[in-house]
């Protein structure tokens, strides 16, 4: 059901751990829908991404958005981490199944509320950044027979 | 090729060597039509009624009692969509479980759309009926009780014997999914006064695509399929000779071989519940702990998500399966598991290890030392871990 990418970055994350003292942490979802995510980012003065990394509490789908999210802001400067969005996470995975897709938007907020918080430290305001909502679950029609 | 350690076994299970023998002469020699009038036609129809005997006696009912259907869900629509139609001057009140199969749930849902009123009992943390509750509900409009043999997630066995009593003494049908427990445990319709039972063959050794619904003698439901006069005009559609000889041989297998085959599972089951609660701190059983099926396990982890797990288990070549939302196809964990009283997080975190009478403790020690090393990672890979963690040294 998963391509070898998400397999593959399930089997081997990247980027697992805390950072201390981080410069922004982001924890999104809830554990009813059954994912959480905690985003770790350490920004330097320049307002490059030096470091990033997660844990998260889910299905495959999401520990492999998670890392894969946390490779595509490594690096980055704030506004090119902001481009990260769920479908850049997704088609870095080639692909996710349908009902996995809210896994990679929980992975863009996570960036989000991670970033969001290191504004809020810092006193400064993200152009094109509003603050995450701590809980993403689709709202999801059922067909009815 | 890796080895497989099969703990799916409520899902379904390997079709015995003998049932696939018995099968194959009606595939290509005695492939005729029961309904017809020829000799090969008459042999198929010999048949059918030979593996009717052989279910009966399983259930102590009479052979013309048991009617096959495509499987358990079929077998279960029929049961309430039936009832409900037929006893409509009765009532329209149908009394069943949190707990159910979803061949249950959604066909109450259904009928709840159609003029219905449902009630579904809530369990204990065990995950065992309230009589007490099933009591109070009862009222001159009720139909129907429909109460499962044992629960496909969590392997608690309800006290059948007793709710057909109450079901007996108001004068109100008793229905029974026993898709689980055929085969499993000893039933005698009669002694749990018991109307109405859905069972699937593939769950005890014999092949997928054929049930049965067994329907004692006076229940006046009426025809769910529509068509020739197969199955005493009750289901229509050339009857499923393989599938139902297959099925005739799986039962009287799985009824011979029941006492020794469950005692032999019930000692593996009780060992490897005891080596994982050992070996995994924040562990916990879910389901009764004796009143359950011989061969279910059901454990929730804390701090880690089910399909994680189950991948991970799969890359080490076991197969088993989760109450996580994940496995379910929806955002919600198992319902089961909610109805047991376990929150979101622990529901997500299940993990269901049903044996068959081929698992050995070899397998359960090989299983116990791989569930220790991927919970161990993956809940150093947790957020909730990771909090739990702080606050436990927090306080020390």
């Amino acid at each position: 059901m998963y391509s070898e990418k998400v397999m593959d970055h399930f089997q081997n994350p990247r980027n697992v751990g805390e950072i201390e003292g981080a410069s922004g942490v982001g924890t999104v979802g809830n554990a009813k829908c059954g994912d959480i995510m905690r985003m770790y980012l350490d920004i330097d003065d320049n307002g490059i991404i030096q470091d990033c990394k997660f844990k998260t509490f889910g299905c495959g789908a999401a520990v492999a958005t998670s890392s894969m999210a946390t490779e595509l802001v490594k690096g980055k400067t704030i506004q090119e981490a902001l481009e990260v969005t769920n479908k850049a996470v997704m088609e870095a995975l080639d692909g996710l199944p349908p009902v996995k897709v809210h896994c990679s938007l929980l992975a863009e907020e996570a960036i989000h509320a991670a970033l969001w918080d290191y504004a809020e430290k810092h006193h400064i305001k993200i152009e094109g950044l509003s603050k995450p909502k701590s809980d993403i679950s689709e709202g999801e029609e059922e067909e009815e027979y | 090729m890796k080895k497989l350690i099969y703990l799916d076994n409520a899902a379904t299970t390997k079709t015995s060597q003998e049932v696939v023998d018995a099968m194959l002469p009606y595939f290509t020699e005695n492939y005729g039509n029961p309904s017809s009038i020829y000799e090969i036609g008459t042999k198929s129809k010999a048949a059918i009624t030979a593996a009717r005997e052989q279910i009966a006696q399983v259930l102590n009912a009479k052979p013309e009692e048991v009617y096959f259907t495509a499987g358990g869900s079929e077998a279960d629509n029929w049961a309430l969509k039936a009832t409900f139609e037929a006893y409509k001057d009765k009532g329209n009140h149908i009394i069943t479980t949190k707990i159910e199969h979803h061949a249950i749930l959604h066909t109450c849902e259904y009928l709840e759309k159609r003029g219905a009123r449902i009630t579904y009992l809530d369990v204990d943390e065990n995950g065992v009926v309230d009589l007490e509750q099933l009591e109070k509900e009862i009222t001159p409009e009720t139909i129907l009780i429909s109460v499962m043999f044992a629960n496909n997630e969590i392997g608690t066995i309800q006290p059948i014997a007793e709710i057909g009593k109450i079901a007996k003494e108001h004068n109100i049908l008793f229905h029974t999914d026993a898709v689980q427990a055929f085969g499993q445990v000893p039933i005698d319709v009669d002694a749990c006064s018991i109307d109405m039972l859905s069972s699937s063959g593939h769950k005890i050794c014999g092949p997928k695509g054929i049930g049965f619904l067994y329907i004692r003698k006076g229940v006046k439901i009426r025809s769910f399929v529509h068509g020739g006069a197969q199955e005493r005009k009750r289901r229509a559609g050339t009857e499923n000779v393989p599938g139902i000889v297959g099925y005739g041989v799986a039962a009287k297998r799985a009824a011979d071989t029941m006492k020794e085959r469950t005692a032999t599972e019930i000692e593996v089951r009780d060992y490897l519940i005891t080596q994982i609660l050992n070996a995994v701190p924040h562990a916990k059983l879910n389901g009764h702990p004796t009143k359950r099926l011989p061969n279910n396990v059901n454990i929730s982890f804390e701090f880690i998500e089910g399909e994680s797990l189950l991948i991970m288990l799969d890359m080490e070549g076991i197969a088993a399966s989760s109450g996580s939302a994940c496995t379910s196809g929806s955002l919600d964990p198992s319902h089961v598991l909610l109805a047991i009283g376990l929150p979101h997080e622990k529901a997500h975190g299940s993990l269901r290890l049903t044996l068959s009478e081929e698992t050995t403790k070899e397998d359960a020690d090989f299983v116990v030392e791989k569930i220790k090393g991927i919970v161990e990672r993956l809940r150093s890979m947790s957020p909730l871990y990771e909090d739990f963690m702080k606050k436990s040294q927090h306080n020390k």
